[in-house]
């Protein structure tokens, strides 16, 4: 008289790590697999050389290893930053404001200053502003959160469009040539306020900054008494009060440093890549740092892997549009669906599908 | 009472992941009886009633209702057998009236009007004292508990599940409670009620089955049980009921508290010229119905809650000069050289971090020691494993999770650590609050050891017998205000009861 239902689901208990990595692993294969075949009904074109031509994209030659890597670092660094907040719960989308207001920041020392000073007062100086930038961008909507509870999700991403208009009006106020709407390359003929190049390589000095922010990340967040701290205001701030913390300068503290780590990635950006200035330069990066965070569960080691991921899908994408001829957007929905898989299996990992045992009749 | 079966549940089997909570249970409810469902916390109870009203699947097992087989996979399935769970949480929408929300969820066409008569009806039937129109914030908690029984009797159930019905009521209320059940098994309907107090499974039940760990042990008729022998069958050996009461010696005053006025977020008054005194050497008790200031008034002296007015002075054991705590937050007291410990009531929202593990939650005491700008892991491990041992806590390790201990482990990770602070004070909020038999004499004897040495103990509870027997003395508090504050050797249930439902304060009274 009444219907069987077919399966159940019930919640896990914990898995071992061996049974949770065995599921993330089919999560991806299952996910190259559905790209294969969607690469095959879609264009024809034979999925074994749509990966490799991924591969070569993004670790083809020395120079597109490098970018990768470059990429890898600027995204990795990004994500670190935004993670002490989303440990806290505190729904930091604002990344991309903090660090193009440290972008702005550097670039506008970078021209106002570039003539007047010595090179390593300017960069100095530059540094002191980047961060001072982005940690004011930190510090607004963690301040209204700690004192009147504004919330912070949709402060934060307000300030990324003040942050995008005031970069604008500033690239107007200094375009180069006038009338030219753009920037272009800062202090080309003097390099003044450029950061140094390491053994002459033009991304190592970025890539090395951002393993140190890694492991320094990963230090204070496990170790430290703040990162004690962060992690129980996160979980309760009821029980944070009762543990004798105060809430409201944890929150406030610990976005200012997010937004002060934004801000120094800014000013890797500006000063040691790009040297320029782009309302764009940021290029989403601060949203995808946090799919990057989420995905390694806020863990900055596990963090370096979530972010080569997506590096290398987007780099080898772009390989892919112009090898193939296919659209661009065809590598946004291999990403798309590989990140679905990983998403996914997320939920088989905390929950247990059962089938009910079928021939179970009643009278 | 026939012998026909209103339900039998047969070889049940649940699983949560590797935990079994209910393992090959065969349970009878004889048409028109009263069973009580007894167990220890964790011995599956709930699991195994949460089968029946459809919130749960059972991995293995068949489920006969009326002795026809059903299968039951979603609340509605348990509706359409004629099952109807009263849960231990109200699920009711605060501004609808009675009838509104008994009407909640039904199909059909919604006429009010015909819904407020057929409420009234089953109101006249079982003797419920409400008004159809009422709506539910003016309720009191055993009205609200109330439209939850109509709801389901409207629903045409004749299988009613009470999860803990009286964890939340009066003596009184319970008493009128108790009342409707019988009139209710009158009329043919068969019930079930857990409950952890033995004299109310006496008083009311017909038939008593225990569950232990998972397992049916077996079940008794009540006329022929006593407390002694359903608590050995619980436990699974003889344990002692008696609570080891020691005169107090050396009562000195240690918290003063006067006048203290407060008001929560909403400008609602919570507290309103409370006073009295906390002696060191003493376990003083809080009675109250629930919501009567008891959780303002504990978070007020540890530092947690706004105090409009009033003093809470302070006497160290080792000076004469008392010290006003108010304004102070819980870092100030504990610079002030206080030693204050305070097991909430709210164990995982506010005394623990449910994700940590026991060495994580034991740092929330002492995370801040030391200059040094990273957390000492150490002695707080060491803390852990000593409270592991001595509490005989189960769990893993001292990384798992305490979210995802049991009821009672929680509660002896909390109070092992507020009692290894050496307090001076401790303030206790429901510290036995769903913990079975044998982990609450656990409890009461670490609280009285307390007590010996010195310390000033506050016991917020809701079992009567319970601070009638453990306390020196009981400040009852009705609505905020202290209504009295009696001896707990001299008194009786009847008495506080009065006291704790005594809407016109007047002036306090003091013995």
């Amino acid at each position: 008289m009444n219907k069987q239902s077919l399966f159940h689901i019930a919640k896990r208990g914990t898995l071992p790590w061996y049974i949770s990595a065995a599921i993330r692993g089919c999560a991806i294969l299952f996910a190259l697999i559905v790209c294969a075949l969607v690469t095959m009904f879609m264009t024809g074109e034979n999925p074994i050389s749509i990966y490799g031509t991924i591969f070569h994209g993004a670790f083809g030659t020395v120079r597109k290893t490098w970018v990768t890597f470059q990429n890898l670092a600027v995204l990795l660094g990004i994500s670190l930053a935004v993670t002490p907040a989303f440990k806290m719960r505190f729904w930091n989308i604002g990344a991309e404001g903090q660090v193009l207001i440290g972008c702005l920041a550097t670039a506008a020392c970078m021209i106002c200053l570039g003539d007047k000073l010595p090179n390593g007062l300017l960069i100095l100086i530059m540094i002191v502003a980047a961060i001072a930038a982005g940690a004011l961008w930190g510090f607004l909507p963690a301040f209204f959160k700690a004192r009147w509870n504004t919330n912070e999700t949709l402060f934060t991403l307000m300030m990324n469009y003040i942050a995008t208009q005031l970069a604008a009006y500033y690239i107007i106020v200094w375009e180069v040539p006038k009338g030219a709407g753009k920037i272009g390359i800062i202090n080309q003929n003097t390099n003044a306020g450029w950061l140094p190049q390491i053994a002459g390589k033009q991304y190592l000095l970025t890539i090395l900054v951002v393993a140190v922010m890694t492991v320094l990340t990963y230090i204070y967040l496990k170790y430290s008494k703040h990162g004690y701290e962060i992690a129980v205001v996160g979980e309760s701030q009821r029980t944070a009060s009762y543990a004798g913390i105060k809430v409201e300068r944890v929150i406030i503290r610990t976005m200012v440093l997010s937004g002060a780590m934004c801000g120094l990635m800014g000013l890797l950006l500006t000063a040691g890549t790009d040297h320029t200035l782009t309302t764009t330069i940021v290029g989403g990066r601060g949203f995808t740092a946090v799919m990057v965070s989420w995905m390694a569960k806020f863990n900055p080691i596990m963090m370096i892997f979530t972010s080569l991921l997506l590096v290398v899908l987007s780099r080898g994408a772009s390989e892919i549009s112009s090898v193939f001829g296919l659209n661009h957007s065809f590598a946004d929905i291999l990403t798309g669906i590989i990140l679905f898989f990983i998403i996914g299996s997320e939920f088989f990992i905390n929950y247990k599908v059962s089938l009910r045992k079928a021939g179970k009749k009643e009278a | 009472m026939g012998t026909a079966c209103a339900v039998k549940m047969e070889n049940i089997t649940k699983k949560f992941g590797s935990i079994v909570a209910n393992h090959n249970i065969n349970l009878e409810l004889h048409e028109g009886e009263i069973l009580s469902l007894l167990g220890e916390n964790g011995s599956g109870k709930t699991t195994l009633m949460n089968m029946l009203s459809g919130i749960y699947y059972p991995d293995e097992g068949q489920i006969y209702i009326h002795g026809k087989p059903v299968t039951i996979a979603s609340p509605k399935d348990a509706f359409d057998n004629g099952i109807g769970m009263i849960h231990q949480h109200f699920k009711l929408v605060d501004v609808f009236t009675a009838t509104e929300n008994i009407v909640l969820g039904l199909e059909g066409k919604l006429n009010l009007a015909d819904a407020s008569k057929k409420v009234r009806e089953i109101c006249e039937k079982y003797g419920f004292d409400i008004d159809p129109n009422q709506k539910i914030y003016d309720m009191s908690v055993s009205q609200k508990q109330t439209v939850e029984i109509v709801k389901v009797l409207y629903r045409g159930a004749d299988i009613l599940i009470l999860d803990e019905p009286t964890a939340v009521l009066t003596p009184q209320e319970t008493d009128k409670l108790f009342q409707i059940m019988r009139n209710m098994k009158a009329d043919g309907k068969s019930l079930i009620i857990i409950t952890h107090k033995l004299h109310e499974v006496l008083e009311v039940s017909d038939r008593v089955a225990v569950l232990r760990k998972g397992e049916y042990i077996g079940d008794v008729m009540t006329k022929d049980a006593d407390q002694q022998s359903l608590t050995d069958m619980m436990v699974g050996r003889s344990v002692s009921l008696n609570i080891n009461r020691p005169d107090p010696v050396n009562v000195t005053p240690r918290v003063v508290v006067d006048g203290l006025t407060v008001y929560d977020e909403l400008g609602v008054k919570r507290l309103s010229d409370v006073s009295f005194t906390i002696n060191a050497g003493e376990v003083l008790g809080i009675a109250g119905v629930a919501g009567s200031g008891q959780r303002e008034l504990l978070e007020s002296i540890a530092g947690l809650y706004p105090i409009a007015s009033g003093t809470i002075t302070y006497y160290s054991p080792d000076s004469e000069t008392g010290r006003n705590l108010v304004g102070m937050d819980p870092m100030d007291i504990r610079k002030n050289g206080i030693a204050m410990s305070f097991v909430p009531e709210d164990r995982l929202g506010m005394g623990l971090v449910g994700s940590m593990g026991m060495t994580g939650n034991m740092m929330l005491r002492s995370w801040r020691k030391g200059n040094s700008p990273f957390v000492n892991r150490k002695d707080p491990e060491a803390l852990a494993k000593r409270i592991w041992d001595e509490l005989e806590v189960v769990t893993p390790s001292t990384s798992f999770p305490v979210r995802r201990m049991s009821g009672g482990n929680v509660q002896k990770v909390l109070v092992g650590r507020e009692i290894a602070q050496s307090p001076s004070v401790l303030m206790t909020a429901y510290a036995v609050r769903g913990l079975d038999i044998n982990t609450s004499y656990t409890i009461y004897n670490l609280l009285t050891e307390q007590k010996m040495k010195g310390v000033a103990v506050v016991y917020v509870g809701e079992d009567l017998d319970v601070l009638l027997e453990l306390c020196d003395r009981i400040v009852v508090l009705c609505g905020g205000q202290v209504s009295g504050v009696v001896d707990a050797r001299k008194t009786d249930k009847r008495q506080v009861g009065v006291l704790m439902t005594r809407v016109e304060g007047g002036k306090a009274k003091n013995e």
